[in-house]
């Protein structure tokens, strides 16, 4: 039988859902026999593979390098699962729509920098701020959505076993918004 | 006057034949034929105002989609609660809800026991279909013991309702148009200083939501006693 | 005080006696456009001018309400008794008015300025409802009397039932010209048959639209014709109250109004007994605070009960459950003054105008890129063609027609190719607009449809008063996905989108305001596909 090619990112994101999967202990063993992980923050790939089977895309959009990584993604995944609620509302990563980019910069770089004496921004080295924070789905088209926060290990591995064996599952029995 | 006298009434929800009194609404006999409508504005015991459009139904012969909280019944009519318009149409009313706001449900005190994400559990919504709006409101966290939240509220005016109809104060009511409109104490004093207010709380325990909230407590506390306020709700109706 | 019909004729008798012997007038036009274009002071230069040269027992300088062809105000007419024969000046600027004085006192012809009263505008128009304005002295309630106003009321008071008012209105088909086209005289049977203590009439003067100004354009010119129609209409359902709700954006017909109720009130033509009858009737103005919604009937009702002008669900509806909880009937100003000619007139005629499912006549608003923009009255049933072309005088700068939005932001857009459509209720339902209370605005080539449908949902996003959901998100979210159509900035899946949340807002929402503002946007998507589609990018 092929493998599934199988590939991770976090973007905006804080990890936690990334570390949801791990938690799915030794059922990742079990999950292992069906996918190929071709690309992870788990291993040392730099460029994103093509012919990719299913993406797994935890955190939200807000930077120009997120927009340009995802749009990527979709090009070369034949499925992308949104995981978490960053991926799928933005969530905490959005909180800063309330205030603004300009809001935020200003917060971190100015107000609460220990050496930043021009109070200019970094512009060359980091990514730019998006205007707003933006979920996966109202830029590219999303296959599935798994949301949570973090989202619970039973509910990614319900996900994946109903994805290898082509099976429809009630996702609402396993996580939900905030969870 | 001379209303119409109270007179039994038969008809058919999804197919089955049900009775009511005429001066019942569809959603209240649907509820008692176990026959689940989705519902937020409506709270047993408060006035019905068809607000939150949740409880849409059809009946047959109209091509409307109808509030079933606010509808009397009929002789005769055929109701219908789930078809795939109404489920696509109460879809997007609740990705209309999540989107309006800023609900951040996993920083928010009613995670978990809230009844809005219950609805999306209720109606598989796993993501809304409309962008986000993230406008910013000011919270309001004057009172001693609450605060109100504007930015976690979807205006289904249970808090309104509660206040002027069972408190029988009218502390609270509704200010500014369309996506401003946000809840306020008397002429949009701070809640501390309300002279209307009687700090009873019905409000915070009718919310359906987290925008009203107690302050102080801890998560696991943050169940909202729903309990005190459905007595006297039960009471209401029973009178 | 009038106490019968006798002594309302005495004095219509009076009035007309004491007229017939100042042979010449002057009628200027202080209707809001005319007005706008500083028509008030050519009346005081006129005023003055005819003391100077004291000849007011020969000629009288009257200030009248609109008469239509905006488009080329101020207008003045003037019209002599004896030869019958009326001149009709345009455009007219203070310098001119040495040169009509100079008519009035040598009969010295005027040589320029004139306005053809016998062009299409004017002769292709069928006037009932307008057919005072611009006549009479809208501040003078015996210039009204002298033109045969409230002997209808009193007539009707002294040999007719209240049944036969409601048959005969029933017969004559007239609808709602506020945009629902119910027919009124349903409407005022079923308050009728409800038994109550108190009922109400209530006259909506709250008209919103975006390039509408009938309404106004008829309180300003003809107030006492809305306070007879709606005596007649409590007359027929049992109602001794009234209530004008007019919005506080709209001071001259506030004025007016004002004005007439004082004057009718004096006269007791208004008030308790009306004409020794057991008829009593009072009415009162309350202001709009210029909320849109607060056209939409419920949400009208609970502004005059003094509450937020929210709308309620119906049923119940206000024929059971109206203003504080009774039986009102709801009647637009238009529908309103259709009632006293109705009622003269007889059903039979009313009836002979018009299209068979839509009797009488319809005035629009006649505005955009046409040349005489401007009030009009028709026969229900004249097509597009005959207003805009014949009518309206075409388009401007020799440019093409492109589409004609009716109904303001509840109506649609109709193209080119539906110009021989016959206006009724049902045609324009049909061709996905409303007849609505009768704003119609031409667009040339230039125009760019989805800023047009832009235009109306913003307006109605800032409209929305925020009580349901689809019509509180929906219309935002509306607006700002068809921003990126304007700005060339749209997905395919923005435009499945726009199309879909179209549809749930307007069958979902609670209010008319909610279900018809998908309108504009449905129709012009209907039409006018194209230039949506120029508005996806393709990155």
């Amino acid at each position: 039988m092929k493998k599934i090619r199988l590939a991770t990112i976090w973007l905006d994101g804080c990890s936690g859902c990334h570390m949801s999967i791990l938690d799915m202990d030794e059922k990742l063993i079990e999950i292992a026999e069906y996918v190929d992980v071709v690309y992870s923050p788990y291993v040392d790939t730099k460029e994103f593979p093509s012919d990719v089977d299913l993406t797994i895309v935890e955190g939200a959009l807000s930077t120009d390098h997120d927009i340009k990584m995802i749009k990527k993604i979709r090009a070369n995944s034949k499925y992308i699962l949104g995981l978490g609620d960053c991926a799928i509302t933005g969530n905490i990563s959005a909180m800063k729509n309330l205030f603004g980019s300009e809001a935020v910069l200003q917060r971190s770089y100015g107000e609460l920098a220990d050496t930043n004496a021009s109070g200019v921004y970094p512009s060359k080295i980091v990514p730019k701020l998006l205007d707003k924070v933006l979920p996966l789905h109202e830029v590219i088209k999303v296959d599935y959505f798994l949301p949570g926060c973090p989202t619970p290990s039973d509910a990614i591995y319900a996900m994946l076993r109903s994805l290898i064996e082509g099976k429809e599952i009630n996702i609402s029995d396993y996580t939900r918004f905030g969870k | 006057m001379i209303r119409e006298k109270v007179r039994v009434k038969s008809f058919k929800i999804n197919g089955i034949d049900v009775t009511g009194a005429s001066n019942q609404t569809i959603l209240e006999i649907a509820q008692e034929n176990n026959i689940e409508i989705s519902t937020l504005c409506y709270l047993k015991g408060l006035s019905c105002v068809g607000s939150c459009r949740m409880c849409i139904v059809e009946v047959k012969g109209s091509d409307k989609l109808i509030p079933s909280c606010t509808s009397k019944i009929k002789e005769g009519m055929e109701v219908t609660t789930d078809s795939a318009r109404i489920k696509a149409n109460r879809e997007m009313i609740l990705s209309m809800l999540f989107s309006e706001r800023t609900h951040t449900c996993s920083v928010c005190v009613s995670n978990g026991n809230c009844e809005l994400q219950d609805k999306s559990t209720e109606l598989r919504l796993e993501h809304s279909q409309v962008p986000y709006g993230h406008a910013r409101f000011e919270i309001d966290a004057s009172h001693k013991n609450f605060v109100n939240d504007p930015n976690r509220c979807i205006l289904c005016s249970r808090c309104i309702r509660v206040c002027d109809e069972i408190e029988g104060a009218h502390a609270l009511d509704l200010m500014g148009r369309g996506m401003d409109t946000r809840i306020i104490h008397d002429m949009d004093e701070p809640w501390a200083e309300s002279l209307s207010c009687t700090s009873c709380g019905k409000c915070v325990y009718v919310c359906p939501t987290g925008a009203l909230y107690e302050k102080d407590i801890s998560a696991e506390e943050a169940e909202k006693k729903r309990n005190i306020i459905m007595e006297l709700l039960e009471r209401k109706v029973e009178q | 005080m009038i106490n019968s019909l006798e002594e309302l004729e005495a004095l219509a008798n009076t009035k007309r006696c004491n007229e017939q012997n100042c042979q010449e007038e002057l009628r200027v036009c202080v209707g809001s456009s005319c007005a706008s274009l500083g028509s008030e002071n050519l009346k005081e230069i006129l005023d003055a001018a005819i003391k100077e040269n004291d000849i007011s027992d020969a000629c009288r300088v009257k200030a009248v309400g609109c008469n239509g062809l905006c488009a080329k105000a101020p207008l003045i007419s003037h019209c002599n008794r004896a030869t019958k024969i009326s001149i009709l000046y345009e455009e007219v600027e203070e310098a001119d008015l040495d040169e009509l004085i100079q008519s009035v006192l040598n009969a010295a012809p005027v040589t320029h300025k004139h306005c053809d009263i016998t062009q299409d505008f004017f002769a292709a128009q069928t006037k009932i409802v307008l057919e005072n304005a611009g006549i009479i002295d809208p501040d003078d309630i015996e210039d009204y009397i002298a033109h045969d106003g409230y002997k209808t009321l009193f007539e009707t008071l002294e040999n007719k039932l209240p049944n036969e008012v409601i048959e005969e209105i029933k017969k004559s088909g007239l609808r709602g010209r506020g945009g629902g086209g119910f027919y009124t005289g349903l409407k005022w049977e079923s308050v009728a048959k409800v038994q109550s203590e108190q009922k109400y009439i209530i006259c909506n003067g709250d008209e919103g639209d975006p390039g509408a100004f009938m309404d106004r354009a008829l309180m300003e010119a003809d107030p006492h014709r809305i306070l007879e129609g709606m005596a007649l209409a409590g007359y027929a359902c049992g109602a001794d109250k009234g209530y004008i709700y007019v919005r506080a954006e709209y001071p001259i017909a506030v004025e007016k109004l004002t004005r007439a109720i004082k004057q009718a009130k004096k006269l007791g033509i208004l008030g308790e007994n009306i004409a020794h009858s057991n008829f009593s009737f009072n009415v009162e103005i309350r202001l709009g605070a210029g909320a849109f919604v607060c056209g939409e009937a419920t949400a009208l009702i609970t502004s005059i009960e003094g509450n937020r002008g929210n709308p309620r669900q119906k049923p119940p509806h206000l024929s059971d459950y109206g203003l504080f909880g009774q039986p009102t009937v709801l009647n637009n100003v238009e529908t309103l003054a259709n009632i006293v000619p109705i009622l003269k007139r007889g059903a039979q005629w009313f009836k002979s105008i018009g299209t068979a499912s839509s009797s009488g006549t319809k005035v629009f608003a006649l505005t955009g890129h046409i040349q005489n923009s401007g009030l009009v009255e028709v026969a229900m049933g004249t097509t597009l063609r005959t207003l805009i072309y014949k009518i309206g005088g075409g388009i401007p700068h020799g440019k093409k027609f492109k589409a004609i939005q009716t109904g303001g932001p509840s109506g649609g857009c109709i193209p080119e190719s539906l110009l021989d459509l016959e206006v009724d209720y049902e045609s324009l339902k049909k061709v996905g607009s409303i007849m609505g209370s009768g704003g119609m605005i031409v667009m040339d080539e230039d125009a760019n449809m989805v800023e047009l449908a832009r235009f109306f949902m913003d307006f109605c996003k800032s409209e929305s008063c925020g009580k349901c959901t689809p019509c509180r998100v929906g219309t935002v979210q509306l607006t700002e996905l068809l921003d990126k159509f304007v700005h060339k900035k749209a997905t395919k899946k923005d435009l499945e989108l726009l199309q879909n949340l179209s549809h749930v807002v307007k069958d979902t929402s609670l209010c008319g305001l909610g279900q018809s503002a998908p309108n504009p946007v449905l129709s012009t998507l209907k039409y006018f596909e194209n230039e949506y589609l120029e508005g996806i990018s393709n990155d």
